[in-house]
């Protein structure tokens, strides 16, 4: 775990919401302009504040990094009424700190999908089994779920890790490839282009419209990686695809 | 009760009210690009305004229904034909089994939309039945719809009639003017002097666009604090200006959370006017206030309200000029009004 990825207890920042228009039917409540574990905490807090309060009007509440975009209907809740509610949410949301469900998420290294392993040990002067250990033994913590269904940031890759982003896309990354993007880690919950670059894949499916729970991460959990092998991949790829989930979460705890 | 897809264009899929309550799990909305056309093509049909309907760019494709069904299609000056036979948009008609219909390319627009009665009633995913076609989810199987597919409808009373608006229809949105903004959330991330140019200068419609976002050309708007923040929410409307300063406008099927600066945000009211712009056409913006943007919104809702209250039923026993001028009227007709009269005495209860 790094100092900067999951937030500290001891501290409560103070920090001075700023709320910014985002057209006619949606606001953005926003502290400070960095990725940032105890703000990406008081937002996570702010939308469970908000979730509570069920502000007539409120369609979606969607938290990111440091910031939390609210979509309303101007019908039933104006903007500058809802500017005043929002920041009374923020002044008085309960002071807790829940420290997120923790997941250990099977990776198999290497392979078709882990594509840039090797690359990557040779780029950092390591070996192949320093990048696994590395990439493992982190903790992450999910900032937020975005851009694609399921699709989870993760913060906490160490910093040796850091590798910029490749300069052209690939077209065809598969769900579940686990990757490196800048400072950033990712699971993908659905196939498409990525110019990430790829250590592993998990089979486990972090996004399934079948299931009766089709997203199983939600922004403010942890996340740790456990190396598999081939015979343990094949076997969870196939009640994975049965629909069955294959990990349980340890429950979350109050840190406060 | 059921529609099969005799020929599909490639931009032919099913769209219903869209997907709300999900944009925290990375699920934008999706649903149509024009909701104020979708919504007049269902009613149209006597269908809930968010009944799920097909959404089309580019030539539509061909239709056939196994029972009678009503169909209407709102899409600028569309060639719509059943057997060969023009009809026209805006106002719903009947499709028997065994006539085909056939719709071309919207004239005058890029989107157009094709409502059944009845609805198009293929199962949900995560509460809704509109395709997104980047991440594969909801329609049929999460892509364009393809020849041979067969689009089950929901139930329909096949006696209700056909409507039209009450009176001719202005246009459902409107056609000139700037399209106006709300500029935020990252306006302080471009000189003041750029932000004039947004409003300023006029922009071009590139043929970069897609159901997810459209690309502006013609004018490059540079961030002086660069092109890259700390990813947040988007909404459609959203303008984001990437590294290459030319302006993204994101749409329905939008990705839900993004990295670059945002300059405005479309006003709800005039998004689909922009998307619904042909490629080379010249678009300016104008900046009203978030309250400004509010008020146009509710008074927008307030005129398709009464637009989709206004329609009447058809009266299906005057036969209507594109009906005759199909026919071979052998003899000539000089008294047009007496087969007016013995048609719709024929037709009993349907004048309405």
């Amino acid at each position: 775990m790094t100092a900067t990825d999951q937030p500290n207890p001891a501290t409560r920042t103070t920090m001075n919401p700023t709320i910014l228009p985002c057209g006619d039917s949606a606001l953005v409540l926003q502290i400070g302009e960095t990725i940032d574990a105890d703000a990406n905490a008081r937002i996570i807090a702010l939308n469970a504040e908000l979730e509570a309060r069920a502000i007539p009007g409120v369609e979606e509440i969607v938290p990111t990094y440091r910031s939390l975009l609210v979509r309303y209907d101007p019908e039933i809740v104006r903007g500058a009424d809802l500017e005043v509610l929002l920041l009374d949410a923020f002044a008085h949301q309960a002071d807790t700190r829940d420290a997120g469900r923790l997941w250990t998420v099977p990776c198999l290294y290497g392979g078709e999908v882990g594509q840039d392993l090797d690359e990557l040990a040779a780029m950092k002067k390591l070996t192949t089994q320093e990048v696994i250990a590395l990439h493992s033994g982190a903790e992450y913590r999910i900032y937020m779920i975005g851009f694609a269904p399921g699709f989870a940031y993760l913060g906490g890759l160490p910093d040796i890790l850091h590798t910029p982003r490749l300069l052209k896309p690939r077209q065809n990354i598969p769900a579940g490839a686990i990757g490196i993007g800048g400072q950033q880690g990712n699971i993908n919950s659905v196939g498409g282009p990525s110019g990430w670059r790829f250590l592993g894949w998990t089979p486990l499916r972090t996004f399934d419209p079948a299931r009766a729970e089709p997203f199983l991460f939600r922004a403010g959990d942890r996340v740790r990686f456990r190396a598999i092998g081939a015979d343990e991949a094949q076997e969870l790829a196939a009640r994975s695809s049965a629909g069955e989930t294959i990990i349980q979460p340890e429950p979350s705890g109050e840190r406060a | 009760m059921s529609v099969e897809i005799v020929s599909a264009g490639p931009m032919l899929s099913v769209q219903d009210k869209g997907r709300t309550g999900l944009r925290h799990l990375g699920v934008s909305t999706a649903g149509p690009i024009d909701a104020a056309r979708m919504a007049l093509a269902n009613a149209l049909c006597g269908n809930p305004v968010g009944a799920a309907a097909l959404e089309f760019a580019g030539p539509a494709g061909g239709f056939r229904a196994k029972r009678p069904v009503r169909f209407s299609v709102t899409s600028g000056g569309c060639d719509i034909r059943i057997d060969g036979r023009l009809v026209a948009a805006n106002e719903s008609h009947r499709l028997r089994p065994g006539e085909t219909l056939a719709i071309g390319v919207p004239q005058g627009a890029v989107w157009g939309y094709i409502a059944f009665s009845g609805g198009i009633a293929i199962p949900e995913t995560l509460g809704s039945r509109s395709t997104h076609l980047r991440s594969g989810l909801g329609g049929v199987d999460g892509r364009a719809l393809r020849a041979g597919d067969i689009l089950p409808l929901g139930e329909d009373d096949e006696d209700a009639p056909c409507l039209r608006p009450e009176s001719p229809l202005r246009a459902v949105v409107r056609r000139d003017g700037p399209v106006r903004v709300v500029l935020g959330p990252q306006n302080d991330y471009f000189a003041p002097e750029i932000v004039e140019r947004l409003t300023e200068e006029e922009f071009t419609i590139t043929p970069q666009r897609d159901r997810m976002a459209m690309v502006l050309g013609g004018v490059q708007l540079p961030s002086q604090r660069g092109h890259d923040i700390v990813s947040d929410g988007t909404v459609p409307g959203s303008i984001q200006v990437p590294g290459s300063g030319l302006p993204l406008v994101l749409l329905a099927e939008s990705q839900t959370t993004g990295g670059y600066p945002k300059i405005a945000t479309i006003i709800s009211a005039d998004l689909a006017r922009l998307a619904q712009m042909p490629v080379g056409a010249k678009v300016r913006f104008s900046i009203v206030t978030r309250d400004e943007g509010e008020e146009i919104l509710l008074a927008d809702r307030r005129n398709m309200r009464a637009l989709l209250a206004g329609l009447v039923a058809k009266p299906e026993g005057l036969l209507r000029s594109e009906y005759l001028l199909s026919c071979d009227l052998v003899g000539g007709i000089f008294a047009p009004e007496e087969i007016v009269q013995v048609a719709s005495s024929q037709d009993g209860g349907t004048l309405r």
